[in-house]
């Protein structure tokens, strides 16, 4: 079916009260954002909905792309006809169609703010409903939990049509919760973990750990992918590389094979809150699991914890791998994750590392370093890059190849 | 020169040769290296794959690099009976295959396997009722090819896909070696069928490579032990540039494909009219049923088969003995003898096979040409007109 129009209906923010305006402009940011690839569409964010006309654009690419937007409830598409009763038949008609064989009930939902109109509600209803019983006499009409619901409603512009309700990501729109720092390796937990703070309204930026021959090119093109990956949920995502070799080397040289992991991950994490602090972000996401790693444990937390003040959120912090698994494969970043290049925390992992360090050990260790000079080293050398949904990290050689074949 | 053989084997096309040699010179890391340069290789391999997969409606994960037809129909063949060896000893073939199908399956047939050769009816079809009444508990493939080589009858696929529809386990396997860009894929490539066999040389590609479509969940054994490559199942290090002028042929040989096979349907028509005028002309090829647009066979009788591709050589025509693979060897075609033409005839059979670069023209030259030839063997048998 060609339809004219998308109708977007808001999930939680309906209850926010007073951030109500602040919420409805956010997320006109971010569908229009997603939504940049299609540049006839005309957004009109209203107060109780948003309408996306369509001009022309096919209605299932725009339905793909706004289904990943955060803050939407559900979304229907929409066919707008001239005030003609005729035409409205017809169309109801046509629309009913599409849903055969699959639905056996229907009923009729006709709302009317143009009360100009020549029939009412009540006549709209049963005039479609006895018309499309006629000519499509398998379908019962069913009040209570009908197959279908065909929506009319009868504005002042014209009459507007829809049969389907899709839903949406849900949610609350990217942004309005603030943003933070997240943590990303390159694994499967931390993309995950970024998409869980994004659904609850959070604006991430990407903080990566690159280490250089320790780690190869490849594996920053794949944490770049990842973001990639994560941007349609809000146009784009800051992709900050942190250069991380010379901390390790110089943690490899002088901690004990047992804190090693422990000391890195300090640095690690004390780095974010300084990035975090220098971008106005308010909390570090990580995709720490309790218990899934020995730097995971809470005793490894308390210990690596200690660097910062900052909230450090854990979206996935107790799920068991399957459940992770699972969103990943649904957020399409499994396959990415389980690409097999070296990351920063595989290739110094000692053999075997302490699974219950103690804080002040790993502050002692520590100690032993000029940490101030290598943090200020590794924050001059940051790279930032703004990464879309469509940039394509893997394939670099894409468009000579495709001029070769 | 008029090439008259392109079922031998098609001259490669330039645009497929500088892909060829661009992948050569720029993509020449081995798609197994970590570093960049083996990156670049392996992108452009898996890029071949994928477009390859998209071009015949099928999954990249599905197709699976070879170096030709002879491989692809061994692979299939003996990597089903091995993978299939607890569950069946039973091969159906056609007895009118390709000699890489019908060998694989004699080999095999001497380690113990039986194997039933389907019949054709007089005009080189297989019947698919044939294919109903050999069906055994034991029967683990089932292999009919798309075209026929040496006379063009496009084969029942679909009907013996319905056949196989309830025998959801046993292989299905077509040789589509003569049917790229011949309008056939829908025909020839139903959703019943498990694999095809595929070669570059035969769509204006290189030698050395083709590829084999295998669907998802379906196993082969392996023939071709090693480094693991194509998803472990075939080892050898990528032939990149072949991989890609591949991909490249197959694009182009699938680009503007039905004015194409209008167009060598129209030539084979001009030319199977002419030789049907002629007295002593036995055409093979179909008439109207279903055949590919590019192949006819014909004979002249009392002329070998040989010594009429000599006589046309001299005139710079070139075409075959049926198939080029057993013209040397001297062996009679296997696709008329099973058609049951006497001896006689079919060692005097030639083969026409046109493609979309051949022109009216040339179309036209020949049959201002052949009539010579003709006439000094029509004189020569003591049948002057």
């Amino acid at each position: 079916m060609q339809y004219t129009e998308i109708t977007v209906r808001y999930g939680e923010l309906s209850t926010k009260g007073k951030n109500r305006r602040e919420f409805i402009g956010r997320l006109n940011g971010n569908v229009t954002k997603t939504l940049r690839e299609f540049p006839d569409l005309k957004i009109y964010p209203k107060r109780d909905r948003m309408h996306i006309a369509l001009n022309g654009t096919d209605s299932d690419a725009v339905m793909a792309k706004l289904g990943q937007v955060f803050g939407i409830q559900n979304f229907s598409p929409s066919i707008t006809i001239p005030k003609d009763v005729e035409l409205l038949k017809q169309t109801a008609l046509a629309m009913m169609r599409e849903h055969l064989p699959a639905a056996k009930t229907f009923k009729i939902n006709t709302r009317r703010s143009d009360h100009n109109f020549e029939y009412d509600t009540n006549q709209l209803n049963l005039l479609l409903g006895d018309y499309i019983y006629d000519q499509l006499p398998e379908l019962k009409a069913q009040m209570k939990y009908p197959d279908v619901t065909l929506r009319v409603e009868v504005r002042r512009d014209g009459i507007y049509l829809s049969s389907q309700t899709i839903k949406g990501a849900g949610g609350l729109p990217v942004g309005t919760a603030g943003k933070a720092m997240l943590m990303l390796s390159g694994g499967i937990d931390s993309p995950v973990a970024g998409y869980l703070a994004m659904k609850r309204g959070v604006a991430i930026e990407m903080v990566h750990f690159f280490s250089p021959p320790y780690t190869s090119e490849r594996a920053l093109a794949k944490a770049k992918a990842l973001t990639a990956k994560l941007a349609p949920y809000v146009g784009t995502i800051s992709f900050i590389e942190v250069p991380f070799t010379e901390i390790q080397e110089e943690v490899k040289r002088s901690v004990p094979e047992g804190y090693l992991m422990t000391v890195q991950r300090r640095f690690m994490l004390r780095l974010a809150a300084a990035l975090a602090e220098q971008r106005s972000a308010l909390a570090i996401f990580n995709g720490e699991s309790v218990g899934q790693v020995a730097s995971q444990t809470l005793e490894s937390m308390v210990a690596i914890n200690d660097v910062t003040t900052l909230p450090v959120i854990r979206p996935v912090a107790t799920m068991d791998k399957n459940e992770i698994i699972k969103i990943a494969e649904e957020i399409d970043t499994f396959d990415l994750s389980i690409l097999p290049f070296e990351d920063c925390c595989t290739i110094f992992a000692p053999p075997r590392p302490k699974t219950k360090p103690r804080l002040d050990k790993a502050r002692y260790y520590e100690a032993q370093l000029d940490g101030a000079t290598l943090m200020a080293r590794a924050l001059a050398g940051i790279k930032i890059t703004e990464i879309h949904s469509h940039d394509d990290f893997l394939q670099t050689d894409q468009d000579q190849i495709q001029s070769i074949l | 020169m008029i090439y008259f053989d392109n079922s031998a084997t098609t001259k490669i096309d330039p645009t497929v040769l500088a892909t060829y040699q661009t992948v050569s010179e720029q993509f020449w890391g081995n798609p197994s290296s970590l570093h960049h340069l083996g990156d670049q290789a392996l992108q452009m391999v898996q890029s071949a794959r994928q477009q390859i997969a998209t071009l015949i409606k099928r999954q990249p994960d599905e197709i699976f690099f070879t170096s030709g037809g002879t491989e692809g129909d061994n692979w299939i063949v003996k990597g089903t009976a091995l993978a299939k060896r607890d569950f069946g000893r039973h091969l159906i073939v056609s007895s009118i295959e390709h000699p890489a199908v019908l060998n694989a399956a004699a080999a095999l047939e001497k380690l113990g396997w039986s194997v039933t050769y389907l019949p054709v009816d007089h005009q080189g079809y297989v019947r698919p009722d044939d294919v109903r009444r050999a069906l055994r508990e034991d029967t683990v493939l089932v292999s009919v090819m798309a075209v026929n080589n040496e006379i063009g009858t496009v084969q029942p696929i679909q009907e013996i896909a319905d056949i196989l529809a309830d025998r959801p386990t046993i292989h299905f396997h077509v040789d589509a070696v003569q049917a790229v860009g011949k309008g056939l894929f829908d025909q020839v490539l139903p959703a019943r069928v498990d694999f095809a066999t595929f070669s570059a040389h035969k769509f204006h590609g290189p030698r050395g490579v083709g590829f084999i479509y295998a669907k998802r969940g379906r196993v082969l054994t392996n023939l071709i032990d090693g480094g693991g490559q194509e998803q472990n199942h075939r080892s050898g290090t990528e032939n990149t540039p072949g991989i890609a002028a591949m991909s490249k042929a197959l694009r182009l040989a699938l680009s503007d494909e039905s004015a194409k096979v209008r167009h060598e349907q129209a030539m084979r028509q001009k030319l199977l009219d002419f030789l049907s005028s002629l007295a002593d002309i036995t055409i093979f090829s179909p008439r109207t049923t279903p055949a590919a647009p590019h192949i006819l066979c014909f004979a002249l009788s009392g002329v070998r088969g040989e010594t009429m591709v000599h006589a046309l050589e001299e005139r710079e025509i070139y075409l075959s003995t049926t198939s080029a693979c057993s013209s040397r060897s001297g062996v009679e075609s296997g696709t008329l003898k099973a058609m049951q033409v006497p001896e006689r005839l079919a060692t005097s059979a030639v083969r026409i096979s046109l493609d979309a670069q051949n022109t009216d023209a040339e179309v036209t030259r020949f049959i201002q040409i052949f009539p010579e030839v003709y006439q000094r063997f029509q004189r020569m048998n003591g049948r002057s007109h």
